[in-house]
C-alpha cells in the first residue's frame, strides 16, 4: 500500500519539482534521481506482490496482480535507465544549441509526469482512469514531440496530438459502452468500471454491447499501439522527437497501450466466450508485421527505420495474444519485455550515432566503430537481437509465436516469416555499413551514457537464454490470466 | 412522467445532432464557436433534465462541470485564440458543403443501424439517443477529415468530445465522478497546450492551414 503510494507519488513530485528548478544544470541529475527512486519503489512493491499476493486498495481504485506487476517493474526500469542515457544526451542537444533552459525544464517536468501516466495507467483498477492516464500520456509528450520547434517536428507533433486524441476518443465510447454492459449486472455504487468487478461479473455482462465495445476500445488503444492502419502518428513522433522520448515511446507507450488491450480482451473473451477478440487482434496485428515490415525497408531516416521496427515487433505481439492460450501469451509477455529493452537500448545508441553524424539520414552515417567502438557495436548487437538472432530473447519469444503459429493458424506462418525475412535483409543491409566502414562522424563533447545500452542487451541476453524462476513464474500466472485458463 | 422525460431528452438529442450538421456547414470561424458554445448549453441543459427527472446527484455536478468547461472556458479560449491569431474569416473545405452534408446523412443512417441492437438493451430512460451521440461522433470525425485549417478541426474534436459526454449521461446516466472530473481535466489541459501548439505552427509557417503539415509523407 505505501510501496504503492511511493510509485505514484514520487514521479508526481518530480514533475512538479522538476518544472520549478528543471532549467538548471542539475536538473538532469535529479531526474535521474527521482525515476531511481520510483525504481526503487517498484522493485519493493514487487517483492511485496511475490510476498503476499494480489492488493487491492485506495477503494478498490488500485489494484496490482501479476500482469502489470512486471509491466509495472518494466516500466520503472526503462525509465529509469532512459532518464542516465537523456543526462550527456540533452547536454550535448543543448551545447548544439537546440535546447534552451527554458525547453530543458519542460523536458524534464514532462519526462516525468510521463512517467507517471503510465504507472497510473497501469496500476489503476479502473477502466475509465486507464482511459485518462492514456490520454494524459499523449497530453504529456506531445510538446516534447514538438520541442525542437522545426517544421518537421511541429508536423508530427500534430499528426501525434490529432491522430492519437481521435483513436482515444473511440477509446472512451468504447468505454462508456462497457459502462453500459456493466450498468445492468453490478449494482455497487461507483464500481461499474472496476475492473476486478468487471472480471468477477464478465459472464453475465451482454455478448452485443461487449463486442462493439472491444472494437472501439481495440481501434481506440490500438491507435496508441501503433497498429496498422493507424499507424500514421508512430513514425513522425519517433523520428522528430528528442531521441529519450523515442526510446519511452516505444519501450513504455506502446507496452502499456497494449496492456490496455488485454484488460479488455480479457472480459470480452469471458462475455462472448467465442475467438471474436482474438480474431480481431489476429487481423491488426498480422497487417501490422507486413505493412511495416515492407515500410521499414524504404525509410531512409534511422529513427523512422526503428520506429517501423516497433510497429512490427507490436504487431507480432498483437498477433501473439490474439491466438490465446498459455504458451501464445506466455510468448506475448515475454516479447513485450525484450521487446523493450533492446528498442530502447537501440535508440539511446542511434541518439548518440546521429549526434556524432550531426544527421539521422543513414547514408550519412559511416563506420562508426572507427570513432566510437561501443556505440558500434551497441547498434549492431542490438539490430542483431531486434532481429531476432538467437541467443537472444526474441529470439525465444519470435520461436514460441511462430511454432504456435504452425500449429494453430498454419496460413499466418508464411506471411509471418515473409515480413520477418524482409526486415531482416533490410535492417541488416543498411545498419552494416553505417557500423563498419571508412568514417565520417567526429567524437561528442560529453561521454555518452552507454552503460544502459548494455545493461538492456545483457538482460535481454539473459532472458533469451536462462529465465529466473520467479520471472518465469510470473509469466505463467500472467499468461493464465490473459489466457483465461 | 418518464414519457415527458423521454421526450425531452430525445428534443435535446436532436438538437444536438443538427447542431452538429450546422457545424459541418459552417464557413465562418467565429460562428463555428458561437455553435461549439451552443452545443455545450444543449449538453448541460439534457444533463440538468437527467439529473432532475433521474435523482441522480452527481449528474448536477457533472452539468456543472460542462457548464464551465465546455460553455464558458474553451469557447472563451477559443475566442482568444482567434483574435491573438487574428483568423477569424477564413475556412477553406477539401469537399464542397452539399457532399459533405450527403455524406453526413449516410454517417447517421450508418450510426442508427450499429446502435440500435445496443439501444434496447439499455435500462436508461434516453436508450434512444445513444444512435444519436454514435451520430454526433461520426459527423464530428467527419468535420475533422474535411477541414483544412488547424481551428476548425479542433473545434471538430471538441464536438466529439461533447457527442461522447452526451452518450456517456443519456445512455448511463453518467460515468463515475473520478472519471468525469479526470476526462474535464484532459480536455482542458488539451486545449491549453492546442494553444500553445498552433502558436508556434503560426511562428513557424506564417499560416494555421494545416496542409502545410504533409511533408513528412511515408517513403
Amino acid at each position: 500500500m505505501e510501496a504503492l503510494l511511493f510509485v505514484l507519488g514520487i514521479p508526481l513530485a518530480g514533475g512538479a519539482v522538476l518544472g520549478l528548478v528543471g532549467h538548471r544544470d542539475s536538473a538532469s541529475d535529479l531526474n535521474v534521481a527521482f525515476s531511481f527512486a520510483t525504481f526503487v519503489a517498484t522493485a519493493v512493491l514487487t517483492a511485496q506482490i511475490i510476498a503476499d499476493g494480489p492488493i487491492l486498495v485506495l477503494h478498490e481504485q488500485f489494484f496490482v496482480d501479476p500482469l502489470n506487476v512486471f509491466l509495472v517493474t518494466l516500466t520503472a526500469f526503462v525509465a529509469f535507465t532512459t532518464a542516465l542515457f537523456a543526462r550527456p544526451y540533452m547536454r550535448i542537444e543543448r551545447d548544439h544549441g537546440k535546447m534552451t533552459p527554458p525547453r530543458m525544464r519542460l523536458f524534464h517536468s514532462m519526462y516525468q509526469l510521463f512517467s507517471f501516466t503510465m504507472l497510473l495507467a497501469l496500476l489503476t483498477n479502473n477502466m475509465g482512469l486507464l482511459w485518462v492516464a492514456m490520454e494524459a500520456a499523449t497530453l504529456t509528450t506531445v510538446l516534447l514531440v514538438a520541442v525542437y520547434r522545426t517544421p518537421a517536428s511541429l508536423e508530427a507533433a500534430w499528426k501525434y496530438f490529432i491522430l492519437c486524441g481521435v483513436g482515444i476518443a473511440q477509446a472512451l465510447f468504447g468505454t462508456i459502452l462497457l459502462y453500459l454492459a456493466s450498468e445492468r449486472v453490478i449494482v455497487a455504487e461507483g464500481g461499474g468500471l472496476l475492473w476486478t468487478n468487471l472480471d468477477a461479473a464478465k459472464g453475465s455482462l451482454e455478448p452485443t454491447v461487449m463486442a462493439l465495445a472491444f472494437v472501439f476500445m481495440l481501434i481506440g488503444y490500438g491507435t496508441k499501439v501503433g497498429l496498422a492502419p493507424l499507424h500514421n502518428w508512430l513514425p513522425d513522433a519517433h523520428a522528430e522527437g528528442p531521441t529519450p522520448i523515442s526510446a519511452v515511446l516505444s519501450g513504455l507507450l506502446l507496452n502499456v497501450a497494449l496492456y490496455a488491450i488485454l484488460r479488455c480482451k480479457v472480459l470480452t473473451d469471458g462475455a462472448l466466450q467465442t475467438r471474436f477478440a482474438g480474431d480481431l487482434m489476429i487481423g491488426f496485428g498480422l497487417l501490422s508485421v507486413v505493412l511495416a515490415a515492407f515500410f521499414l525497408s524504404r525509410q531512409r531516416d534511422i529513427k523512422r527505420m526503428f520506429a517501423y521496427s516497433s510497429i512490427e515487433h507490436m504487431g507480432l505481439i498483437t498477433f501473439a495474444f490474439g491466438m490465446g492460450g498459455q504458451i501464445a501469451s506466455f510468448a506475448g509477455l515475454l516479447h513485450m519485455t525484450v521487446h523493450s529493452l533492446i528498442k530502447s537500448a537501440i535508440f539511446f545508441t542511434v541518439g548518440h550515432a546521429s549526434q556524432k553524424a550531426g544527421t539521422q539520414v543513414m547514408d550519412q552515417i559511416r563506420g562508426l566503430m572507427r570513432v566510437s567502438p561501443t556505440v558500434g557495436w551497441g547498434l549492431m548487437l542490438g539490430s542483431l537481437a531486434i532481429l531476432g538472432m538467437p541467443p537472444f530473447g526474441v529470439f525465444a519469444s519470435e520461436f514460441l509465436i511462430l511454432t504456435t503459429a504452425m500449429r494453430d493458424f498454419p496460413w499466418a506462418t508464411p506471411l509471418l516469416l515473409l515480413a520477418l525475412g524482409v526486415a531482416f535483409a533490410a535492417m541488416l543491409g543498411k545498419v552494416q555499413p553505417m557500423v563498419f566502414g571508412e568514417t565520417t562522424v567526429k567524437p561528442l563533447a560529453h561521454p555518452p551514457a552507454l552503460i544502459p545500452v548494455f545493461v538492456h542487451l545483457a538482460l535481454g541476453l539473459m532472458l533469451g537464454l536462462y529465465i529466473p524462476p520467479y520471472l518465469d513464474n510470473w509469466y505463467q500466472q500472467a499468461a493464465r490470466l490473459i489466457a483465461g485458463g | 412522467m418518464p414519457g415527458l422525460v423521454t421526450q425531452l431528452i430525445n428534443l435535446f438529442a436532436v438538437m444536438l445532432l443538427l447542431l452538429s450538421f450546422a457545424l459541418l456547414s459552417q464557413r465562418r470561424v467565429l460562428s463555428l464557436i458561437h455553435l461549439f458554445t451552443l452545443q455545450g448549453a444543449t449538453l448541460v441543459m439534457s444533463t440538468t433534465a437527467m439529473a432532475f427527472f433521474t435523482g441522480q446527484p452527481h449528474l448536477y455536478y457533472s452539468a456543472a462541470l460542462t457548464f464551465v468547461l465546455k460553455v464558458v472556458m474553451i469557447p472563451w479560449l477559443l475566442h482568444r485564440l482567434i483574435v491573438r491569431l487574428n483568423v477569424r474569416w477564413d475556412i477553406e473545405m477539401l469537399i464542397n458543403i452539399p457532399t459533405t452534408m450527403l455524406l453526413g446523412i449516410v454517417l447517421v443512417i450508418f450510426a442508427f443501424n450499429l446502435a440500435l441492437p445496443i439501444s434496447q438493451l439499455s435500462v436508461s430512460v434516453a436508450r434512444g439517443t445513444l444512435g444519436i451521440a454514435l451520430a454526433c461522433v461520426l459527423l464530428s470525425f467527419l468535420m475533422m477529415i474535411t477541414r483544412t485549417k488547424a481551428i476548425p478541426q479542433v473545434i471538430g474534436f471538441l464536438a466529439m468530445e461533447n457527442a461522447l459526454f452526451f452518450a456517456a449521461t443519456s445512455a448511463t446516466y453518467g460515468m463515475p465522478m473520478v472519471v468525469e472530473l479526470g476526462i474535464a481535466l484532459d480536455v482542458l489541459v488539451g486545449m491549453i497546450i492546442l494553444g500553445v501548439f498552433m502558436f508556434q505552427i503560426r511562428e513557424q509557417f506564417d499560416s494555421l492551414d494545416i496542409r502545410h503539415l504533409e511533408k513528412l509523407k511515408e517513403d
